[in-house]
């Protein structure tokens, strides 16, 4: 207990909700939120969601393996975030882009840094990619009912691979134009639809002014719209249906006492 | 209908003042569905036509290349005194404009050999496009072979496969003579048979069943008649 020191009425502190005549800031306090927090969420009324969203149970057993989807996630936000800030420097034109390149890599300030982050971090996201679904797959965790979010990352995967097909070439150096024009070619191999499928990505017969201004937009645009509208499907259904044990807990749990205690 | 107590045949409210009942449920004399279902289907498809008009000329304006007709382009290579039958002069063309070196292409052009009659044409301009994925051959005078570095394609001195993943015989770009000298035209493809065909990308089997499950496209080029 500190003494009591006689302080003038304004330095008072305030009396507790509940105690003196009803009218002290403490009481005004009980009727609207303080914080800016509060305030946004008395509007947005988000606390709920975000509460039901971030406690949810998971299962007995979840293990470090369970985190290969958030840091695809991770992966991914970083390829947009540094990917928006390459396009402030890089033009979308045959005769220009490999000196864009040149220009962002040697001259501009951590250049090399950012673009080196985009760079490594698409194989770092498709490493990610394939380790998650190894677990989803060895866990047994695309079964009944979680079909439907398997078949939304398989979308996720080949959107991620187009991704980089579309970014391999906007470099303009000679292994992205003939890794191109080869990636291409393979897609023309298709019977019946992969002549116009290959017109379709060229945007005509050869190689041409368009075909690179079309990957781009497919890579920066189309694609990582796509991505992100199935990333938020992909991300509602763990939510809503929760996580998989591991099989092994799930193994021990269900196992008939029956059969370890009789003795033949 | 017709016994239905509560409405004459023109639908107006007997002698009682009582508005009619309608029968089925939710429909009127004279109405086939109800008025809630009728704006339901309005709207939908109001809203299809909305969605069509934008949908659809953007579609067609990502795929409208396919259906495109390339100008045809003619490019002189040099003087017919430049080319003899014995060996392939390199010549540059470009085949795309305003892209730089992207656009240009390297052919290998000789004079036909008037002894060979399956060697029609007066000179002749083999593509360095690689016929398995499309990465640039070499011709190799030494073994009058043309190479490919990237999978190892190997063809002759006419551009028939002898080795490797190649599914057919190297391209060809029409050729012709004006005023003493040689132009190159624009590509087309030969069967095993060295038949032309109309261009195909690389990859694609030509000849036989091969030209329908590989169809010819509306941007390449008729065809070169053959013989």
């Amino acid at each position: 207990m500190s003494p009591r020191i006689p302080l003038p009425q304004a330095l008072r502190k305030p009396p507790r909700p509940g105690e003196g005549n009803g009218a002290g800031p403490a009481e005004q306090l009980k009727e609207v939120p303080a914080d800016l927090v509060g305030w946004v969420d008395e509007r947005l009324g988000l606390t709920g969601f975000l509460t039901g969203m971030l406690y949810r149970k998971v299962p007995k057993g979840t293990n470090w393996f369970y985190t290969l989807g958030s840091a695809t996630l991770i992966a991914f936000t970083f390829q947009a975030l540094t990917g928006v800030f390459l396009a402030m420097y890089y033009t979308p034109s045959a005769t220009q882009a490999y000196g864009s390149i040149t220009h962002l890599t040697n001259d501009v300030f951590l250049g090399e840094f950012v673009r080196g982050m985009h760079k490594w971090g698409a194989s770092v996201m498709i490493i990610l990619i394939f380790l998650h679904m190894a677990r989803t797959f060895i866990f047994g965790a695309y079964k009944y009912p979680r079909e439907l979010n398997w078949v939304i990352g398989v979308a996720l995967l080949i959107l991620t691979m187009i991704m980089g097909f579309t970014g391999y070439l906007l470099p303009f150096d000679q292994r992205s134009f003939w890794a191109t024009v080869v990636g291409v070619n393979i897609n023309g191999t298709g019977p019946i639809l992969g002549p116009y499928l290959s017109d379709f990505l060229r945007a005509g017969a050869e190689f041409n002014a368009s075909t690179l201004p079309r990957f781009y937009a497919i890579h920066m645009l189309l694609v990582p719209g796509a991505i992100i509208a199935l990333i938020g499907a992909h991300l509602y259904l763990v939510v809503k249906l929760g996580t998989t044990a591991p099989p092994w807990l799930s193994a021990e749990e269900y196992e008939p006492k029956s059969l370890r205690t009789e003795r033949v | 209908m017709a016994d239905s107590p509560d409405r004459s045949s023109d639908g107006a409210p007997r002698g009682d003042g009582a508005l009619p009942k309608p029968d089925p449920p939710g429909l009127f004399e004279g109405e086939s569905m109800t008025r809630r279902r009728a704006f339901t289907v309005a709207s939908q498809a109001l809203g299809g036509i909305a969605i069509g008009g934008v949908a659809l000329p953007a579609i067609g304006f990502a795929v409208a290349p396919i259906f495109s007709h390339p100008k045809e382009r003619w490019e002189t290579v040099g003087p017919t005194s430049r080319f003899s039958s014995d060996t392939y002069v390199p010549v540059v063309i470009t085949i795309e404009e305003g892209i730089g070196e992207a656009g240009k292409t390297t052919a290998y052009v000789r004079k036909g050999n008037p002894d060979n009659l399956a060697e029609p044409e007066e000179f002749l301009a083999i593509s360095t496009r690689c016929a398995h994925l499309g990465c640039p051959v070499k011709y190799v005078a030494a073994a009058r072979n043309f190479i490919c570095p990237c999978h190892g394609g190997v063809y002759d001195f006419d551009g028939k496969v002898i080795g490797g993943p190649p599914p057919r015989p190297l391209d060809r770009f029409q050729t012709r003579v004006v005023n003493g000298m040689v132009q190159l035209g624009p590509r087309y493809s030969v069967t095993s048979q060295l038949d032309p065909v109309r261009a195909r990308d690389p990859g694609e089997f030509t000849g036989g069943i091969w030209n329908v499950l590989y169809p010819p496209r509306p941007s390449t080029f008729p065809a070169p008649k053959a013989g």
